[in-house]
């Protein structure tokens, strides 16, 4: 093995060593790395106190109203809601003289949210190599939903990456992205939640219509791509045979909160044309047609090739290595083990230079291997956000982007340290820096930075030096 | 009576005679002040640790020593056209950013100790520390801090109190760790003190990834024109504040009635390898925050003032002569720094090496005449009450060599 390909492992494909992994990746890190994937449920996380879609719409909505009820009795406002069944089960909400609002037993968004990250850090800090998890970065990414819409995305973001991508992040992308298209997460992300066909039922009795956004992203964001030749007319088509697709959160459907539905007297009725192809079926039968014509279409293996292994091995993949990952996934219909495997396979993923600069998220995680130091679910969400990457917020539904550029920026780059010492001034432990760089990145080690950490003028000052240097940075 | 290691007969002192001086003193000095004791004492105890080896040359310089100008040429202060200092006596000089370790000096309460280190005989900032933290012979030789295990045997004053630490660090620092409970505590909006990884990073950045330097240099002028952090007069003033900030917290919690008897404050920044500043500049702007906080610690304690002892400790000195960039590399013996109202201080304690090629060690540092753990040991013995045997077993093991300096504590 080269020396520097155990130092890729970690950095270009996984979260980063924790002392002594990289020992212990033996002398064949491709294999390594195929290994941690080998079982697919490892990918899963499953754990009792984190509430499914379903279970965590419901204690939104409870919140929400016993809020709603506290707020309106505050304002001593005569016009109060109608009460409803629920009314009486829910207990009373605390409003805090800074105006947070607390009910008692029940989780608030921020308390969902931060949940979701404590059982991420708990897979971050002790995944052998990582590699799991960066590609569960990826997918989540590509079908990035965004927390900053509104209280449901950010109560519901964990639960959406649980349900819709780890389970097929080593399966097919059809089902990926099928279960995405039908997470509520992505529905109220992307707006199709109050999509409504113009000449549905529903749509001539109140008048409301079509919203294109998840049409629309669908088809340029998660599967063709924007220059796959498609026209507004294929867009405005797709929305309307995406009419319908929602999920349960009427008053009178209890029974479906939470849960993907079809709202036939929401659907646009009729024959749709969606790049070139007429589209007959009737209901949601319908959107399951594009759907799964969409996700195989050759332009979404060319689309996702280049984006897959533009994320993992450089800004300007090689491309010949884009061209093989696209003829995989065409080839097996989006086997998405495939192109993972091909990818970790290919000579070039291994032989191009570290030009990217690792993310602010995969900063952290491997900052937080190499120290063994576990930060409160609060530091992150102020980390991430300061460094411009919160978990499952981004900027738009394209997703954070991952270019050196991006980056490698002058004031992410002043943040970055200002981070790096404050992690360093948190992270305990005994272990002397010049040991722990050398464990952590054996012969990659360059003798500048080595000298930069030996003549550091505190354990505080080398760690941030260590975890700034150019071998922790680049990928 | 005088002790000849006192400076003002410091000029004709000698190894030798310090040590038939401190044999002479002993008789009375090893019994201590603790148990004259009439009344009940509740004695605070803090160590402040200078990160980086804070160059004792340029805090205390000896402008009375005729070789101290031509050693020290560009960073001489206190030699004709370098600036002034504070007169500790006929030989010392105090930088003139310290005036108020300076006034608590005036008033008996703080004391110099000058060509001080620790055992460690080497030059790494991470062993060096480390054996200042845990009083041990070298470095690597324990989990425990001194202070951890000092806080386990130190006598508990009513005697029901458990004896707790206190760390003014966001997580235990080596010096306390170990048993004995530790509480840590740092203001709300801590950020670590701005030190120079910046300019270290863009230094690495320039040999090992220029793309990297240009970004990171274009981060830092940004911020230098939008006034933020870099800027050296907002750096200063920055760092004065959060260096008051810590030491006026601490005083607090070691005001409580319950709360740590016993507490390590750090300092970052002192490894002034360029562009050293002591007489105005970086360092000069470090020991004006520094001097603030002694300012803040004197203040928040004096309540229990006549109580308080304060040592402050650096893990090595600096090179005797300066280097090629107006800095000074790492050395061995500096000075240390005692002060509070327990103090028996306005003086400078020296055994003074001297400062001619012959006289520095490997010919390039000062040589150290005074074992720090003789200052501390003489310090928990007299102010603390914890008894010479223990001291050389428990908190300093294998320190039998090493005797207790007498006459420290009032």
């Amino acid at each position: 093995m080269v020396a520097e390909d155990g130092c890729l492992a970690f950095s270009r494909f996984g979260l980063g060593p924790r002392p002594g992994d990289l020992n212990r990746l033996g002398s064949d890190p491709a294999s390594a790395l195929l290994d941690e994937i080998a079982d697919p449920t490892s990918l899963f996380i499953d754990q009792p106190d984190l509430p499914d879609s379903v279970d965590a719409y419901t204690e939104l909505r409870r919140f929400q109203r016993a809020r709603q009820l506290a707020k309106l009795q505050s304002t001593a406002s005569e016009n109060a809601a109608a009460p409803k069944p629920m009314d009486a089960l829910l207990p009373k909400a605390v409003i805090a003289a800074n105006g947070k609002v607390t009910v008692p037993g029940v989780p608030s968004p921020e308390d969902l949210m931060n949940a979701e990250i404590e059982a991420r850090l708990d897979r971050v800090l002790n995944v052998p190599v990582g590699f799991g998890e960066r590609l569960v970065a990826f997918w989540t990414n590509h079908f990035a939903v965004q927390a900053a819409a509104n209280e449901i995305v950010r109560g519901l973001a964990g639960a959406f990456e649980r349900e819709a991508i780890r389970p097929f992040v080593l399966g097919m992308f059809g089902d990926m992205a099928l279960a995405v298209i039908q997470h509520p997460a992505m529905l109220t992300s992307l707006n199709n939640d109050v999509s409504v066909g113009p000449n549905s039922p529903q749509g001539r009795k109140t008048g409301k219509g079509l919203n294109e956004n998840l049409g629309r992203e669908f088809m340029e964001l998660h599967t063709v791509g924007v220059d796959a030749g498609y026209t507004q007319a294929d867009v405005t088509s797709f929305a309307k045979v995406l009419t319908g697709w929602t999920y349960g959160r009427g008053e009178n459907e209890p029974e479906n909160y939470g849960r993907f539905v079809f709202h036939k007297f929401a659907h646009e009725p009729g024959l749709q044309t969606v790049m070139g192809k007429l589209y007959p079926q009737p209901g949601v039968d319908q959107g399951l047609a594009v759907v799964a014509d969409l996700v195989t279409n050759p332009a979404t293996a060319k689309h996702l090739a280049a984006q897959f292994a533009t994320y993992f091995v450089a800004d300007v993949p090689p491309a010949a290595l884009v061209t093989r990952l696209a003829d995989v996934f065409r080839k097996t219909k989006g086997d998405l083990r495939a192109l993972t495997t091909a990818l970790v396979k290919s000579p070039e993923a291994w032989s191009t230079p570290a030009s990217k600069l690792r993310t602010p998220q995969e900063f952290l995680w491997a900052s937080a291997r190499a120290l063994q130091f576990r930060p409160e679910a609060s530091f992150i969400n102020r980390a991430l956000g300061d460094l411009g990457e919160p978990l499952w917020n981004p900027p738009s539904p394209q997703g954070f982007k991952d270019d050196a550029a991006t980056w490698l920026a002058p004031n992410a780059m002043t943040t970055r340290v200002d981070v790096a010492e404050l992690v360093a001034s948190r992270a305990k432990g005994l272990d002397d820096p010049r040991d722990l760089a050398t464990d952590l990145f054996g012969a990659g080690l360059s003798s500048d930075t080595r000298t930069a950490i030996d003549r550091a003028e505190s354990r505080n000052q080398a760690i941030a030096l260590l975890l700034m240097s150019p071998e922790f940075q680049r990928r | 009576m005088k002790s000849p290691f006192v400076t003002d007969a410091m000029l004709c002192s000698s190894r030798r005679t310090f040590l038939a001086g401190a044999g002479a003193l002993t008789a009375w000095a090893v019994m201590p002040k603790y148990a004259f004791a009439g009344q009940r004492r509740d004695p605070r105890f803090l160590t402040v640790i200078l990160r980086g080896a804070l160059d004792g040359l340029a805090v205390v310089p000896p402008v009375g020593d005729p070789d101290y100008p031509a050693l020290r040429r560009d960073l001489a202060i206190g030699t004709s056209g370098f600036g002034s200092t504070l007169a500790l006596n006929d030989f010392f000089g105090l930088n003139e950013a310290m005036p108020g370790l300076y006034g608590l000096y005036k008033k008996g309460e703080a004391l110099v100790v000058h060509a001080a280190a620790t055992g460690y005989r080497d030059r790494s900032h991470f062993d060096g520390q480390d054996v200042l933290e845990t009083g041990m012979t070298g470095p690597k030789m324990s989990e425990t801090g001194w202070m951890n295990r000092l806080a386990s045997v130190m006598p508990r004053g009513d005697g029901v109190r458990p004896i707790s630490g206190l760390a003014a660090t966001p997580t235990v620092p080596l010096i306390l760790r170990g048993d004995a409970p530790t509480l840590t505590w740092t203001p709300l909006d801590f950020k670590p003190a701005p030190s120079d990884t910046l300019d270290r990073l863009l230094d690495l950045y320039t040999h090992a990834d220029p793309k990297m330097a240009e970004v990171l240099m274009a981060g830092v002028s940004t911020e230098m024109l939008a006034g933020g952090g870099t800027d050296p007069m907002k750096r200063a003033g920055g760092l004065a504040a959060s260096f008051k900030q810590l030491a006026a917290g601490s005083a607090k919690l070691l005001l409580q009635e319950d709360g740590p008897r016993i507490a390590a404050l750090s300092y970052d920044g002192w490894d002034t390898h360029t562009n050293e500043g002591a007489e105005t500049g970086r360092l000069q702007g470090l020991l004006a925050a520094l001097d603030g906080a002694f300012s803040a610690l004197a203040d928040g304690l004096q309540p229990v003032w006549k109580d308080t002892a304060i040592v402050v400790l650096t893990e090595f000195g600096r090179t005797a002569a300066t280097n090629g960039n107006d800095g000074t590399d790492h050395g061995t013996a500096t000075t240390a720094f005692l002060f509070g109202g327990a103090i028996k201080g306005g003086r400078v304690v020296a055994d003074w090496p001297g400062l001619k090629p012959s006289q520095l060690y490997q010919d390039r540092d000062l040589a150290p005449t005074t074992d720090v753990r003789a200052i501390l040991k003489g310090v928990l013995r007299d102010h603390l009450g914890v008894g010479e045997p223990t001291l050389t077993t428990k908190v300093f093991p294998d320190s039998i060599g090493v005797k207790p300096l007498d006459g420290l504590i009032a």
